[in-house]
This record gives C-alpha cells, sequence and structure tokens, in this order.
C-alpha cells in the first residue's frame, strides 16, 4: 500500500483490519514531515507522541475495540484549535508557548474517531491574511513552486496535505481561509454552513465568520472529515441543533438535471485567463454531465469585501483584546517593574507581539465600533450582510449550486503583494460573500496554469445543504482536467 | 426637601448577583468561600478559543426580579460586549446587555418617613461579574472566582431626593430579591453592590446638575451618609462658583467622606456590539405567565395583608414582613397558635430579642414556629400561664424540646384546680395573720398584690393567676 497517496478511507480500512499498524502509518508521515518540512515550512510543532499514540491506538484495536471511523489516520491541525497539551500560538508571538489544557470540540470529535494528531500547522497570524505572510512562525512555501505562497490564511494545512505530509488537516475559514489556499495548492477545501462545526477551543478571529474544515485530497475524504467534526456542541451557542447526514455514504457524482448557478457578479471582472479557462471548462463538463446551467444575480456582493474587512475587524478588535499579557503568552519585560503603569503594560506586549496586520485590523476594527462611527460603520456593515444573505436566499431558489472562480488568479509569489494590504484584500472578492451570508463552500481542484500552478472551482450552496455542493464536486473531481497530479517537491 | 435652597437629584444602580449554583457562562461553582482561583474554568478565564454559554436560571431569576419590579419582560434581549482594559477582566470585554435588556420601564414603592414614595426602574440586564485585584504593593493578584458570576444591574431612575429615600430603596430593592430568593442579599460578600449618581441643582430648576458617582458602597448606612456628605460637599462647590467635575468617587466610611477615585472627563467608549458568540435570548409569553405564578407574595402586599387579614397593627406587619423568612415564621405560628396579636408579640419581643443577642437569622431559631404556636395556645388554653410561658420560651430556646415535653419533664403544669388554689390561699392568709389584718382594716395600701406573690410563691408559680386573684379577692372582703 502505498501510503503517501492513500486516502483518508483506505488508511482507516487497512488500520482497522491490521494490514498495516497506525504506528507505522505515523511513522512513514513523520519521515515525510521531517524530510519536507524544512522546504516547506507547514507544520510549527510536532507531536512528540504521535507515534505512542498510534501504538495505543493498535493495542485498542488488538483488543477488539471500535476505535471510530478515521482509526489511525494521520492529521495535521492548524494552530487556531486548541489542542490540549500542545502549543497553540495562532502564528502569533502574543500566543508564544500557550499549551492549551483543552481541545478544541473539533480535534475532539477528530481523536476520538481515531485520528493521529501529528502536529499543528502554520497560519497567518491569527487567520489575517491571503498568503501566509504574516505568520509568526514564517512563510509557508508554496509545494506547486517554492516562491509562491500557498494562499492564507490556512496556507500551512495546504501546503501539508498538498505534498501528503499527512493524511488530512483542519483549517479555518473566516473568509475564504480554506478555499483559496486549497485553490492554490490543488486540495479540497470545505468550509460548511456556519454553525455546523463547534467554534469551541477555536482561537477567536471574527466569531460570527469563523468556520472550521476539512483540507484533504478528494471529496470523498472531505465528506468523511466532515461527518466526523460536524454537529450540535452544548459548549457553543452558535451550532445547530441539526442531525450530521451521512454525506460520503450519498455521494454520488451525479449532476443530472441539476441546475448550476453562474453569479452575473463573478462572471465579468478581470479574471487571470488560466482561472477564466478553468472555469468555462468546469461549466462545459457539468453541461456534458446533464446539468442545467442558470445565471443568477446576487447584485449586493458587490459590497462584499468591504463589509467583510468591517465586521471581522470589529470582531477581532474585540476578540484579541485578551491577549494582554496578564495570564498567558507573550509579556514585555520591564527592568523595573514598579515603574510601569498598566497602560504600559499593556502598549508594550501588545506593541511587541502583535504583527502590522493584527495591528492594522484591531486599529480598523476599534475605529469601527466607537462611538459615533458605529452606525455609519459595522451597523451599516451588517444591514449589507443581512442583504446579502436575502438575495442570496433568492438566488438558491433558482439552482442548487452556485459555481464561481475560488480567486481571480493562480498562486503569487511571495511578496509581491505584502506592501499592498488593499489588493491584498481584494484577492478575497470571491469568497467573503458565502462567510457573511453563512453558506457552505469549498474549493475543488480543476485545472492548472500554463506554468502549472492549480486552479481550484469555488461551490456555494444554500444553507445546510452541504450534500449537494459535495455532490456537484465529486462530479468536477471525477472529470477533473489535473487528477494524479502532484506538486513537484514530492 | 431641600437643604440650603438646593435639591438633591439622585439615581441608584444596584448590581444583584443572582444565586445561581453555577456561573452565568460556564459550570463552575458561584462559591463564596472558594480558595484563590479555584471557581475558574477555562471559559470564565476567558482561554483562547472558549466561548460562553447561558445558564437559563440567570434568565428565569432575572425574569422574576424584572416582574417584581414591575417591569415590561422583553421578548427578544441581546447580549453586547463591553470593550475595556483592566487585568481582572479576563477577555478585554464584559459581556452585558446594551440597548436590548431583559427587563425595562418598571417602578417600586415604599414607605420613607412614613411617606409613600415611588421610584422608576429604567431597565435591569443581565451581565457577568469580573474577576478582583488584590493590590499588594508593588504587585497585584488576580482571583478570577468572582469571573463570571451572574449579576443584574438594574437600574433606577434619577427620582429620588433624600439620602433616607436613596437608601430606603436599596433596602426595598434588596428585601425583594431577598423574598424572590434570587440573591442573598449580602453586602458585605458583595453580593449587593450600590452605586450612587448624586447631583444638586437650585430648588425649582427644571434642568440636572453635573453627576458624581460614589461607587461601591457596602451598607446603607454608608449610602445615606455617603449622600449626605456628596450633597453638603456639590452645593459648597457650586456656593463657591466651582465646577462640579464629572467623577467616580469612593466613600471612606473611616473620614466620613468621599474621595475622588477617576475623572470621568476621557469617557470611557465601550464599543458595545451584539456578542457573536451568544443567541438573542428569546422570552415567550407562556415563560413569563408561569413564572409570574411562581412569584411570592411580595412585602408590601404581604403586610397589608397582615394588616387586613389579621388584625395587627401597621408596625406590626411591617416588622414581620422586612424577610420572607420572618414573615413565614409569623404566619407558620399564627396557624399553629390560632392567635395573630400573641403570635407576633411573642416574635416580636422574645424570639427576635434572642436571635439578635445569639446572633443568628430566623431561619436558625432553635424554637421552630409549630413549637412557638403551641406553647401560645396552651397560654390561651390556661394550660400554662404567662409566667410558666417564658421559662417554657426559655427552654425551648436551649433545648429545641416541645412545649408539653418541656411542661411535663419539669411539672410546670398549671394549678387551675379551684380547691388546691383554695387551699393554698387559705395556707398563705394562715401564716401572714397581721398582714391579713392590716389590709382588711387598711391600715397598709396595695397589699394585695403581697398575697399575690405568696401564692404564686407557694405555688412554685404554678397556680393560674386569674383563679389565685378571684380566691383571694372573695377571702379577703
Amino acid at each position: 500500500m502505498d501510503l503517501t497517496f492513500a486516502s483518508i478511507s483506505e488508511i482507516a480500512e487497512a488500520v482497522k483490519t491490521r494490514k498495516v499498524s497506525a504506528k507505522e502509518v505515523a511513522q512513514h508521515f513523520r519521515k515525510r514531515i521531517e524530510s519536507l518540512n524544512p522546504k516547506l515550512n507547514a507544520f510549527t510543532s510536532l507531536n512528540p507522541v504521535a507515534v505512542q499514540d498510534a501504538e495505543a491506538l493498535d493495542a485498542r484495536i488488538a483488543k477488539g475495540e471500535d476505535v471510530g471511523l478515521l482509526a489511525g489516520v494521520p492529521f495535521g491541525i492548524k494552530e487556531m484549535f486548541c489542542t490540549k497539551g500542545l502549543t497553540t500560538t495562532a502564528g502569533s508571538k502574543i500566543l508564544e508557548n500557550f499549551v492549551p489544557p483543552y481541545d478544541a470540540t473539533a480535534v475532539a470529535r477528530l481523536k476520538k474517531s481515531g485520528v493521529v494528531v501529528m502536529g499543528k500547522l502554520n497560519q497567518d497570524e491569527f487567520a489575517m491574511g491571503s498568503s501566509n505572510e504574516t505568520s509568526f512562525h514564517g512563510v509557508v512555501k508554496n509545494p506547486w513552486d517554492l516562491e509562491r505562497v500557498p494562499g492564507g490564511s490556512s496556507g500551512g494545512s495546504a501546503a501539508a496535505q498538498a505534498s501528503r505530509l499527512v493524511a488530512g488537516t483542519l483549517g479555518t475559514d473566516t473568509g475564504g481561509s480554506i478555499r483559496q489556499p486549497a485553490s492554490f495548492c490543488g486540495i479540497v477545501g470545505v468550509k460548511p454552513t456556519y454553525g455546523r462545526v463547534s467554534r469551541y477551543g477555536i482561537i477567536a478571529y471574527a466569531s460570527s465568520l469563523d468556520q472550521a474544515g476539512p483540507m484533504v485530497s478528494s471529496v470523498k475524504d472531505a465528506a468523511l472529515t466532515l461527518e466526523v467534526i460536524s454537529g450540535f456542541d452544548p459548549q457553543d451557542s452558535t451550532t445547530a441543533q441539526k442531525k450530521v447526514p451521512a454525506w460520503s455514504q450519498n455521494l454520488k457524482a451525479d449532476v443530472k438535471g441539476m441546475k448550476i448557478g453562474l453569479m452575473k457578479e463573478y462572471m465579468t471582472g478581470n479574471l487571470h485567463p488560466d482561472v477564466q479557462k478553468t472555469v468555462e471548462n468546469s461549466v462545459d463538463t457539468l453541461k456534458q454531465l446533464g446539468a442545467e446551467i442558470v445565471e443568477v444575480s446576487v447584485p449586493m456582493t458587490e459590497f462584499a469585501v468591504p463589509v467583510y474587512y468591517l465586521v471581522a475587524a470589529s470582531e477581532a478588535s474585540s476578540n484579541l483584546s485578551r491577549y494582554d499579557g496578564v495570564k498567558y503568552g507573550y509579556r514585555a519585560e520591564f527592568k523595573n517593574l514598579s515603574a510601569v503603569d498598566l497602560e504600559e503594560f499593556y502598549s508594550q506586549t501588545r506593541g511587541q507581539a502583535f504583527g502590522a496586520e493584527v495591528k492594522r485590523r484591531i486599529m480598523l476594527g476599534t475605529y469601527c465600533l466607537s462611538s459615533g462611527y458605529y452606525d455609519a460603520f459595522y451597523n451599516k456593515a451588517g444591514q449589507v450582510r443581512r442583504l446579502i444573505m436575502q438575495q442570496y436566499l433568492e438566488a438558491f431558489k433558482k439552482c442548487d449550486v452556485i459555481l464561481s472562480p475560488v480567486t481571480t488568479a493562480p498562486a503569487f509569489k511571495i511578496g509581491e503583494r505584502v506592501s499592498d494590504p488593499l489588493a491584498m484584500y481584494l484577492n478575497d472578492i470571491f469568497t467573503t460573500s458565502t462567510n457573511l451570508a453563512g453558506l457552505p463552500g469549498m474549493s475543488v481542484p480543476f485545472g492548472q496554469s500554463q506554468s502549472g500552478l492549480p486552479i481550484g472551482i469555488q461551490l456555494t450552496a444554500g444553507h445546510f445543504e452541504e450534500q449537494k455542493m459535495l455532490n456537484v464536486a465529486y462530479a468536477l473531481e471525477s472529470a477533473s482536467l489535473v487528477k494524479g497530479k502532484h506538486p513537484h517537491v514530492i | 426637601m431641600s437643604s440650603r435652597g438646593y435639591e438633591a437629584v439622585i439615581g441608584i444602580e444596584i448590581h444583584v448577583q443572582l444565586s445561581t449554583r453555577t456561573k452565568i457562562f460556564s459550570s463552575e461553582a458561584t462559591t463564596f468561600d472558594a480558595g484563590d482561583n479555584e471557581n475558574t474554568s477555562p471559559v470564565s478565564v476567558g482561554m483562547p478559543g472558549t466561548l460562553p454559554v447561558l445558564n437559563s436560571k440567570v434568565v428565569e431569576y432575572s425574569i422574576k426580579t424584572g416582574l417584581a419590579l414591575g417591569c415590561d419582560i422583553r421578548r427578544k434581549s441581546v447580549f453586547a460586549r463591553k470593550n475595556y482594559f483592566y487585568p481582572d477582566l479576563p477577555k478585554g470585554y464584559q459581556i452585558s446587555q446594551y440597548d436590548q435588556p431583559i427587563c425595562e420601564n418598571g417602578s417600586i414603592t415604599f414607605k420613607v418617613e412614613g411617606k409613600e414614595k415611588t421610584v422608576s426602574i429604567t431597565r435591569a440586564h443581565m451581565e457577568e461579574d469580573a474577576g478582583k485585584s488584590n493590590h499588594h504593593g508593588e504587585y497585584t493578584l488576580i482571583n478570577y472566582n468572582r469571573a463570571g458570576i451572574p449579576l443584574l444591574e438594574v437600574v433606577s431612575g434619577p427620582d429620588m431626593r433624600t439620602p433616607q429615600e436613596a437608601a430606603e430603596y436599596a433596602r426595598t430593592i434588596r428585601q425583594i430579591v431577598r423574598y424572590l430568593d434570587v440573591c442573598d442579599g449580602n453586602l458585605e460578600e458583595g453580593s449587593l453592590r450600590c452605586d450612587c449618581n448624586v447631583s444638586v441643582r437650585k430648588e425649582g430648576a427644571t434642568q440636572f446638575g453635573t453627576k458624581v458617582e460614589i461607587k461601591n458602597i457596602n451598607s446603607f448606612r454608608f449610602v445615606e451618609k455617603a449622600i449626605e456628605y456628596e450633597i453638603e460637599r456639590q452645593i459648597d462647590c457650586v456656593e463657591r462658583g466651582e465646577k462640579i467635575i464629572q467623577e467616580t468617587r469612593l466613600w471612606d466610611p473611616d473620614k466620613n467622606r468621599t474621595f475622588s477615585m477617576r475623572a470621568k472627563e476621557d469617557a470611557q467608549d465601550y464599543r458595545y456590539f451584539p456578542d457573536p458568540d451568544l443567541l438573542p435570548v428569546i422570552v415567550t409569553d407562556d415563560i413569563i405567565e408561569k413564572y409570574k405564578k411562581e412569584l411570592p407574595e411580595l412585602p408590601i402586599a404581604r403586610a397589608k395583608r397582615f394588616q387586613e387579614q389579621h388584625a395587627l397593627p401597621e408596625l406590626d406587619a411591617a416588622v414581620l414582613t422586612t424577610e420572607k423568612d420572618l414573615a413565614d415564621f409569623y404566619e407558620d405560628t399564627a396557624k399553629e397558635s390560632r392567635n395573630f396579636k400573641a403570635s407576633s408579640n411573642w416574635i416580636m419581643t422574645e424570639l427576635l430579642r434572642e436571635l439578635n443577642s445569639a446572633n443568628k437569622n430566623i431561619k436558625e431559631s432553635p424554637i421552630k414556629p409549630a413549637q412557638l404556636g403551641k406553647m401560645i395556645a396552651m397560654i390561651d388554653k390556661g394550660t400554662i400561664s404567662g409566667k410558666i410561658a417564658k421559662t417554657i420560651f426559655q427552654e425551648m430556646w436551649d433545648s429545641g424540646k416541645d412545649p408539653e415535653v418541656i411542661m411535663k419533664e419539669k411539672g410546670l403544669v398549671q394549678i387551675s384546680d379551684p380547691a388546691a388554689i383554695e387551699k393554698l390561699v387559705d395556707e398563705v392568709l394562715a401564716a401572714n395573720a397581721q398582714t391579713v389584718e392590716d389590709h382588711k382594716s387598711g391600715k397598709k395600701k396595695n397589699l394585695f398584690g403581697f398575697f399575690v406573690g405568696a401564692v404564686m410563691k407557694a405555688s412554685k408559680g404554678q397556680a393560674n393567676p386569674e383563679l389565685v386573684n378571684k380566691i383571694l379577692q372573695e377571702k379577703l372582703k
């Protein structure tokens, strides 16, 4: 069995039937991480007892215990998720050495289903970024071209998965942070409906937008992982009291009679020709498979990027207040402690430990929420957000799934956009409105640029309609032009 | 009431600690005497990634309090974040309510110096408490046991005009929340904290003066004294032509004065916004009806009923209804004794005196209402005399035994057999022949009492005093 390219279900099956031990699997991927990570910088830390964890699992299997759906599958976890006993920094110096005494619910559910956590994955600081260049742990490289970014903020997850350092990863998506790096690295990334997956234990960036999801190598693996991590959590009031369907078992590459919406607003504009071509190919493919293409319109998406940045920055400015150096994480050092007043203590600690992008968004958010500006910014953004949601609901009366590009262009070069935050923000133009409306969205690899960079297709569905979205993705995956292509780094 | 031609305007914010077993957004205990940081969890200390989950008891207690304060209950209320930095505020924001509080537009009526006073309740909103900073010289230690303790902040209108009204308002609120059993009302432990807003204006003026907030006063007497001081201070200020500074002041009970804590000139911008981690609180009409039915009879209504149904004087009714437990004690006693006024008398004089000197509350009374009631009924039936009753009462207090048991054990039965008493009387008269002469001849006045005392003494206090009187009167004719 070629463990490197095996799917999640193949590994779980082999481990359960003892064709391969969980320990061997863990050791195999451990070696891959050790040899390839120095090039990629995808992992920020390793679970020192991953192999022992796998051994313990083997012992339970030997005793005939049911160890779960994902027995022995090695996973990498984005640093945004708290992991009991494992450093969790959210890519920030301010959480340097923070070791949570608890697991995020999504992580706890993966572990309960038999997953072996291999380590933590790099990301933009506090998930703020679209290129994975803002991390305290340094830039992550795109395995398809080491001079390019892997996308952000789940860039570490995307790079690790694309180069098969693990069999599955978890990411978080606030404005496209799963879908965009998935597209840049040629993997499948799913952002489920808001409320599907518990946010408990996920370091908060923008609470009303954050949602966790799988970043894996196939649609089936995505469906399987999503089944494990989804569902109501008494520790998160915003999770939905909805039954989790067996997405992986109901997966069908059949789009006959389905209505695929093309959003008018997304089909014009400055698309990179290779992205344009990929989208056209995907539409043709679906047509050939019997789907009906309809035009839909969500005019308010024009404002999605500014609304997203107002909402996200506002919530972030509040969510990040707890990082004050009092109870955990980084604390500025003072030679003469008695001479320091409280304000100085805070401003030194936060000033030294937050990166430029985080500071920029805290400032923006603080401004938006301040009295006198709240109505003009945060409140207004909320109103537009509701309109976007309503227009989406209208659009989904006409179609089952909306198809669009993920980004305007394939992965860009490291450093290329760092100096222009606004240009960087516009990178999220196709992904943010999904988060604002709380809809499920995903990226599935479908094409390639002329220079060999992966290009994904974005699919968006109505609330809690993940199955439709996964089925369309499954159909596209089956017909994909880039199936079996892997980055040069492996 | 005016002072030197000025009128004071007073509003009070009372933080009522709701006595739920667990915190408002997490499951740790709320016990007061826990060790440092013992009652904490990742949620209440705001660790990264943790989320609040609302304790439904907090909503129940808040609605009940709101109903008791005559408030409208919002069918949809919203939690908001109040953002500010302080080391004892673990998340950098306090979860509170802002523009959509659970209770609004209520009022309460109470008596001050014999006159009725009505104070409006602007709002009452749910929020979490912060931790506690303990300053030790150069260092500050923080205890997060209080972080996440549920509070209901009751905000009055600027309706009070005198320190007495303010103190009585605060006492009334305490009395109500204790009746509802939603707060223990313990000011020393911080279960009830009063912030008073005070301003002064020329009598007849319609505009408010600049208000000063006096924070965290921990007794009602200090509420009165602090406001008194503050009114005088502000009038002095105005008279001198100075401007009142909008600030927060603290009360120094040792020096009997308020002092400045911080100026409010650079007003905090709390950047309130709806907390995205919590859903709106939806309250149905059914829930409100249910809680309305569960409300106990409130003190003012109960006092009225005691006056009407039990024919108790106003003072008795007011004293007995100060605390729900005391009123319950009284009603249970009266039910057993069937004598309202006697029950009230025994409780108000004997029992409360013993409780006060033993520093016990009514619930800790070793004498139970049924026991006291039985004892009073025994007096009314003539089984025991009032004097024996005092002995039995003392014995009940010491031993907690039933009055009949004590009566039998100590042989304290009243002698009501006329023949037996006549015999005692005859013995006493025979032993005091000279005095009988003196009495009959009218040589000395007021000797009747001497004979009564002597007979009672001879009976070891057990003779029915009425019979003793009657028989003596006949014999001494």
